[in-house]
């Protein structure tokens, strides 16, 4: 902010507030008359009484225009950061990495700032216990009940926006609760898909490359015939000739590859819906499913004890 | 100083009859709103699967119906009425006054269409397409001129106290509609602000709190200062003190909007002053209160039998109690708690039944009898029970979201040994379910007081004139 707009805005605040101080003044030294006796003018029959201003609330007003103005004196206004140099936040950031160099900076500058105070405060009150569980390799955690609830409030506050609250997915957020898994199930796989994310290869749009619509329902037809479902074998065998174009990912017998998030098109399970249209759709039109990575947000320590909870669902 | 004062033929008492039956009726509407789509909030299947009848597009209806149907119909009759007695002369122009009621009901009119068809601005309080917006503006400034320029042209040596808080309402709520208002039309029923991010969240709630700081606090200040020493035939307790509170309120009331958005991306020192400003403003605001209150010094013995009277000191108590809870809810801290939870509703109905309805209700008791050549209304036995119904209801709806309030900012903030959250946010919505019953029946209890007023005005207008005299009242 230019000094000009700064010097305006403590101007203002102070003839404010300093105003209303000497109005105050001004209306005690001031009696207008005698005190306890009737204005000279009436109003439809209404007269005003020259009354003294209560004591209690002449007191009770200077006192809140003496704590304003300590108040802003410590805190701030405008350019002026105030005695305190407070701040409610690193506002100037707009990227994680700058919000962390920012929190290193105020930290090393001895400033306050309330957001990165209470962060730290956090870190040094909870992330000893997640350090704790951090440490410990996962059989050790699927054997403690506390660090499985650990985990389950930490997927709930984390994941189930998408995962769902039982973890059982919905359209496009697979189950992670089946033993069915589009990037591998074990601990390590699991703790690297939330550490990283994934970003799905993608499954491309075939419908030009299968020559139109008549192309994508018999490769349709022939995926719906991989999971036992009934087709029309004419319409699927035309499609097995056509399912070359996708064996580079789903494997020549369509059973997918975890190495690159291709799913599984033998099991009857769907992530994007498994009746003929919604195959139709992902067919012709391809699908791309994001996984955020976390290590920047949870960090490692926490995503331990995620991974530890989400691979228990499935090893019971 | 003595004046003959003109007698009431002398007076353009028609605009004023207009609008007063108009504030109870869009009254009883907008508050049946209210209870509706507080029920919604229990039963949400009373949506019907119907657009138009969602909590979404029937909430802007609400509170539009109720600050600027109900609330602002009545300081139109109110100023009108004051302005002319206390100046003793009559309205500058009979056309004007004319064309502001037929005007503002016809902002109301397309308010009550377009809002549930779902054309919104989507600026809170303020959710008007820009054509009402003109319209707004154009009888907002007929309104102006009719109220100053019978002020010039008055016939008594100052102006009174009640006149400098009908004025301050009238131009300062011309400049927050004119600035929040500014948009750019995309077609006749849409169009976006020209402010945009932080500096639309600020313009927002620099409107959003003037129009309760003006509108709902000013406005209704002056319609405290004429009928409440009319009522209670006492001279008003402190000019001195009039003097100090009006001004220091006006002066800290524009600032206090930042309040409205504690630790978001608004920059600290405007957080900061915003809170400041509304702490200071704590003691102006009790002011009003003090000088209504002390008003009635040696005339207590006067609530006993006064049901009106009784409307308008409880009035003046939610006004302080609302005064009080506000400044303090400004400060960061208790922010941290109350702000985005039930408090916040609860704290807005306090100021808007406890202390505007109940206000307007008393003033509407004295003036409608006087404006139809009478000086009781029909039944003071049905204004008593209008003013327990609006008590009980007031206390259930404030005392529900208290408690529901609290306890959301509690919950919220929970947390477990592991630093995670401790409740779910449907968890706390479970929670507050049997406190949205407990408000609806609040509303419930407030809506059949109107609806029982209602009925005692159309008895009183029906009433031969000089028939309703203080003994004759049932």
């Amino acid at each position: 902010m230019s000094t000009f707009w700064s010097a305006w805005i403590i101007i203002g605040t102070l003839i404010v507030i300093l105003g209303s101080a000497y109005l105050l003044r001004m209306v005690i030294v001031d009696t207008m008359g005698k005190e306890g006796e009737e204005m000279p003018h009436s109003f439809d029959g209404i007269v005003e009484i020259n009354n003294p201003l209560p004591k209690w609330w002449t007191i009770m007003f200077a006192i809140s225009i003496v704590w304003g103005l300590g108040y802003l004196a410590i805190y701030g206004l405008a350019n002026f950061g105030g005695v305190l140099d407070w701040k409610s936040a690193n506002k100037e950031v707009y990227s994680l990495e700058e919000s962390r160099a920012a929190i290193k900076k105020s930290i090393e500058d001895g400033d306050i700032v309330q957001y990165n105070a209470e962060m730290q405060i956090a870190d040094e009150v909870y992330g000893k216990t997640y350090a704790n569980y951090a440490a410990k390799p996962v059989a050790e955690l699927l054997e403690d009940p506390e660090a499985l609830k650990v985990g389950q409030r930490l997927f709930i506050q984390n994941c189930a926006q998408c995962h769902g609250s039982d973890a059982r997915g919905q359209h496009g957020f697979p189950n992670l609760s089946d033993k069915d898994w589009l990037y591998g199930g074990s601990f390590d796989k699991i703790k690297e898909s939330i550490m990283i994310g994934r970003t799905a290869v993608g499954m491309m749009p075939w419908k030009d490359a299968l020559g139109g619509d008549q192309g994508v329902e018999e490769v349709v037809a022939y995926v719906r015939s991989l999971s036992g479902r009934k087709v029309n074998a004419k319409q699927a065998a035309a499609g097995q000739a056509k399912f070359g174009l996708c064996m580079a990912c789903h494997g020549a017998d369509g059973s997918g590859n975890q190495m690159m998030g291709a799913p599984n098109l033998t099991d009857n399970i769907w992530l994007y819906g498994g009746s003929t249209a919604a195959i139709t759709d992902s067919v012709a039109n391809g699908r791309a499913g994001v996984m955020p990575a976390w290590q920047d947000i949870l960090g490692n320590d926490k995503v331990h004890v995620i991974s530890a909870y989400v691979y228990s669902l499935s090893n019971k | 100083m003595t004046h003959t004062s003109p007698s009431h033929a002398d007076y353009n008492y028609t605009v004023i009859r207009q609008f007063a039956i108009t504030t109870v009726i869009w009254g009883i509407i907008g508050m049946t709103v209210g209870v509706f789509i507080a029920a919604q909030l229990y039963w949400p299947q009373l949506n019907f699967d119907t657009p138009w009848l969602t909590f979404s597009r029937l909430r802007p209806l609400h509170t539009n119906a109720v600050i600027f149907a109900f609330g602002t119909s009545a300081l139109f009759a109110t100023s009108y009425y004051v302005v002319q007695r206390t100046c003793q002369t009559r309205l500058f122009s009979d056309k004007l006054a004319s064309f502001t009621f037929w005007g503002w009901q016809a902002v109301i009119i397309s308010a009550v269409v377009t809002l549930p068809l779902g054309y919104t601005s989507s600026k809170e309080y303020a959710e008007l397409e820009w054509p009402i917006d003109i319209l707004i503006t154009i009888v907002w400034v007929a309104y102006a001129i009719n109220f100053f320029g019978t002020l010039f042209q008055r016939k008594t040596s100052h102006i009174y106290v009640a006149n400098w808080f009908y004025g301050s309402f009238i131009l300062v709520v011309a400049i927050l509609h004119l600035v929040n208002s500014a948009a750019i039309p995309v077609d006749w029923l849409k169009s976006y602000s020209v402010y945009s991010g932080a500096t639309d969240a600020m313009v927002q709630w620099w409107y959003g709190h003037n129009a309760v700081g003006f509108l709902l606090t000013a406005g209704f200040l002056g319609m405290m200062y004429y009928f409440v020493p009319k009522q209670a035939e006492r001279p008003v307790y402190s000019y001195r003190l009039s003097i100090v509170h009006f001004w220091a309120l006006i002066a800290l009331y524009i600032w206090a909007g930042p309040h409205h958005l504690h630790y978001t991306a608004l920059p600290d020192w405007t957080q900061t002053v915003g809170m400041v400003m509304s702490v200071i403003l704590f003691a102006p605001s009790w002011g009003g209160m003090i000088n209504g209150i002390m008003t009635l010094s040696g005339a207590w013995h006067k609530l006993r039998t006064d049901p009106i009277l009784r409307f308008l000191i409880v009035s003046l108590s939610f006004y302080g109690m609302s005064t009080f809870e506000g400044p303090m809810m400004a400060i960061k801290t208790v922010n941290a708690l109350s702000h985005y939870t039930d408090w916040t509703v609860g704290h807005v109905h306090s100021g808007a039944l406890g202390w505007v309805a109940m206000v307007s209700v008393g003033a509407l008791y004295h003036m409608i009898p006087r404006l139809y050549g009478n000086t009781q209304m029909y039944s003071t036995k049905l204004i008593n029970t209008h003013f327990w119904l609006a008590t009980i209801g007031t206390v259930l709806y404030i005392v529900a979201m208290w408690i529901s309030g609290v306890m959301q900012g509690l919950m919220w903030s929970a947390v477990n040994a592991d630093g995670t959250l401790t409740y779910s946010f449907v968890e706390s919505l479970q929670a507050s379910y049997p406190f949205y019953l407990m408000r609806t029946i609040g509303g419930v209890f407030f809506v059949a007081g109107m609806v029982i007023m209602l009925y005692n005005v159309i008895k009183t207008i029906q009433a031969p004139k000089g028939s309703l005299t203080e003994k004759q009242a049932l």
